[in-house]
């Protein structure tokens, strides 16, 4: 087993070095940053200075290795928004993102664990096909426009929860509500295919027949083993959540590095796309790594390969 | 009738009826989605009050007739998901069959590309891709078609090897076939139709991005009606008149499904087991 983690270490590790060459090649070949930031009315001169302050005169490749360099040590450059460190802006943001992400998989677990459960339970019957029915609705629902409906309905007419930016912790709950849906389906066919298998198997026959209850034996051994594999996804889920809070952030108006990013791309603020693309491929090669060795440590099968 | 079978002719209805509505739809709505008539902004649809014939689904805050737009957002959207999932798939399933073929270093060489694809986020890199570059209909569809490749890879890799070891494949090769010939008239047509499905998931999430995309202000450039354009620009007086939000929500919300039940009922006609 340590074989095979230290395998995926290294993996992990190239993974995120050329993630690190793509975003930077991108945020430069697409075109001139300098001529972003200096604006349409900017002179040529205007453009040159920019260019020299930024460092963007320099070859690429020094440029490149600078900035990996700088960020190794926490620096990741000035924004040229906000005229302030990227790294500060990011650790501003990031506990929002953060939180917004353990609640959407925190809904995603409540909602998908006892439904896809259920459906195991009753394979076949017509509660199972209506929650599969939900998760192709889930499937479906474009995130922005679900965060509106609600927004209207929960906001605006019940009153409920706020509609917009962070005043408390119940400021949350929309946003997470809407984020939940992306791993809700994904989430629940797992745990259906995985409690269909283990209420097949023999543990499941032998603890019938030494006349457990049907709650002990869905509960405490079926469930438990279907539950192992969920858990490693939605590990990976979250990363992916991380990825799409970016329109949910826009739309509630949350400060988070989401929106950040949103922010940035649409001011030209490089410096900044370029490192929330970076720490969020981090975050999500890191949960993934996490995911593998949950599974090598609850698989047994896996810890000899 | 069984449930399933309902269920994939809801979704073959939702998609030919789309289809349909975007090649002949702009010529039968008697308006233009582009005409301006601010004398007749936000007019509610035929079916509430106020409403009127004229303009069956209403018109938007500049007055443009919201039935014309939806129909000639379908063109959009549908252009851009089977654009896109044209584009990844070949992508896709060329990395996936040359992996699944080959095996060995061609192999770990693929599955490393996989990986990095998925961790590269993908509306983040999207975005800031179709706004270096500048927003249109090819830069949307070549930056999603770039990004949504790693489903078709991940599953010609896994069927191309289950195909490989197989008899005909061995008698195509000792009957003395190219490698391009195994692979491209053995091979191919033997995964087709689990390419087929994972194309239906494709085109339908090329679709939602876009949309995500357009809605964020960096995908379709108005005034092109895309639905998640549509969306945007309707947000602002979705609290007084919500149906401005409904109507290409709905509409956004049923091709997805659709296409969702359609590869569904495929799924199930080929035999195709899910991975989750």
């Amino acid at each position: 087993m340590r074989s095979f983690l230290l395998r995926r270490a290294v993996l992990a590790v190239l993974v995120g070095l050329t993630v690190l060459v793509l975003s930077f090649t991108l945020t430069r070949i697409a075109g001139d940053p300098a001529l972003a930031v200096a604006g349409p009315q900017a002179t040529a001169a205007d453009v040159a200075a920019i260019r020299t302050a930024y460092g963007l005169d320099r070859p690429m490749l020094t440029q490149f290795f600078d900035w990996v360099g700088a960020a190794a040590r926490g620096d990741l450059g000035r924004s040229y928004l906000y005229r302030e460190p990227v790294a500060n802006l990011i650790r501003t943001r990031l506990p929002i993102t953060v939180t917004l992400g353990l609640v959407g998989i925190g809904f995603a677990v409540a909602i998908a664990l006892p439904l896809g459960i259920l459906a195991a339970l009753r394979e076949g019957t017509l509660a199972d096909r209506a929650i599969m029915l939900v998760a192709l609705i889930g499937q479906a629902m474009p995130s922005f426009w679900l965060a509106l409906l609600l927004i209207i309905g929960f906001g605006l007419r019940l009153q409920w929860f706020p509609i917009q930016g962070l005043d408390g912790p119940e400021g949350y709950v929309l946003p997470g509500l809407v984020l939940s849906f992306s791993a809700i389906p994904a989430l629940m066919r797992l745990t259906r295919s995985g409690m269909i298998e283990a209420l097949r198997s023999d543990y499941i026959r032998t603890a019938r027949a030494k006349g457990l209850s049907r709650a002990s034996i869905v509960l405490k051994h079926a469930a438990r083993n279907a539950a192992m594999p969920v858990v490693a996804i939605a590990a990976v889920q979250l990363g992916f959540m991380l990825g799409g809070s970016i329109v949910i952030e826009s739309v509630f108006n949350l400060p988070g590095v989401g929106y950040l990013a949103w922010e940035s791309i649409s001011k030209n603020d490089f410096p900044v796309v370029q490192a929330v693309v970076m720490l969020l491929a981090i975050i999500y090669i890191g949960l993934t790594l996490l995911a593998d060795m949950l599974n090598a440590v609850l698989d047994p099968r896996l810890r000899a390969a | 009738m069984r449930l399933r079978d309902l269920s994939t002719g809801l979704g073959a209805l939702i998609v030919g009826v789309t289809i349909v509505a975007a090649l002949i739809g702009p010529s039968l709505v008697p308006h233009d989605p582009f005409a301006q008539d601010l004398m007749h902004r936000l007019v509610p649809p035929a079916w509430m009050p106020n409403g009127t014939e004229a303009h069956l689904l209403g018109t938007d805050q500049l007055g443009r007739d919201y039935l014309a737009r939806l129909v000639y957002g379908a063109r959009i959207s549908l252009l851009i998901g089977v654009c896109a999932a044209l584009t990844s798939g070949l992508i896709g399933t060329t990395l996936g069959v040359l992996g699944g073929f080959f095996g060995g270093r061609v192999d770990d060489l693929v599955m490393f590309a996989i990986t990095c694809r998925l961790s590269v986020p993908l509306i983040l890199v999207a975005l800031a891709v179709v706004s270096l570059i500048g927003s249109s209909l090819t830069v949307v569809v070549l930056t999603l078609g770039l990004l949504l490749w790693d489903r078709f890879a991940v599953v010609a890799r896994t069927t191309t090897m289950q195909v490989r070891t197989l008899d005909y494949v061995a008698a195509a090769q000792a009957a003395g076939a190219s490698r391009a010939h195994v692979l491209l008239h053995e091979v191919l047509p033997n995964i087709a139709q689990h390419l087929v499905v994972v194309a239906t998931l494709e085109v339908a999430l090329a679709i939602l991005l876009e949309a995500a995309l357009s809605f964020l202000g960096l995908g379709v450039p108005a005034p092109l009606p895309s639905w998640g354009l549509m969306i945007a620009e309707g947000k602002d007086y979705m609290f007084f008149e919500p149906w401005v939000i409904m109507v290409p929500g709905v509409a956004l919300f049923a091709l997805v499904l659709g296409i969702n039940l359609l590869g569904d009922g495929l799924r199930d006609l080929f035999g195709v087991a899910r991975d989750a």
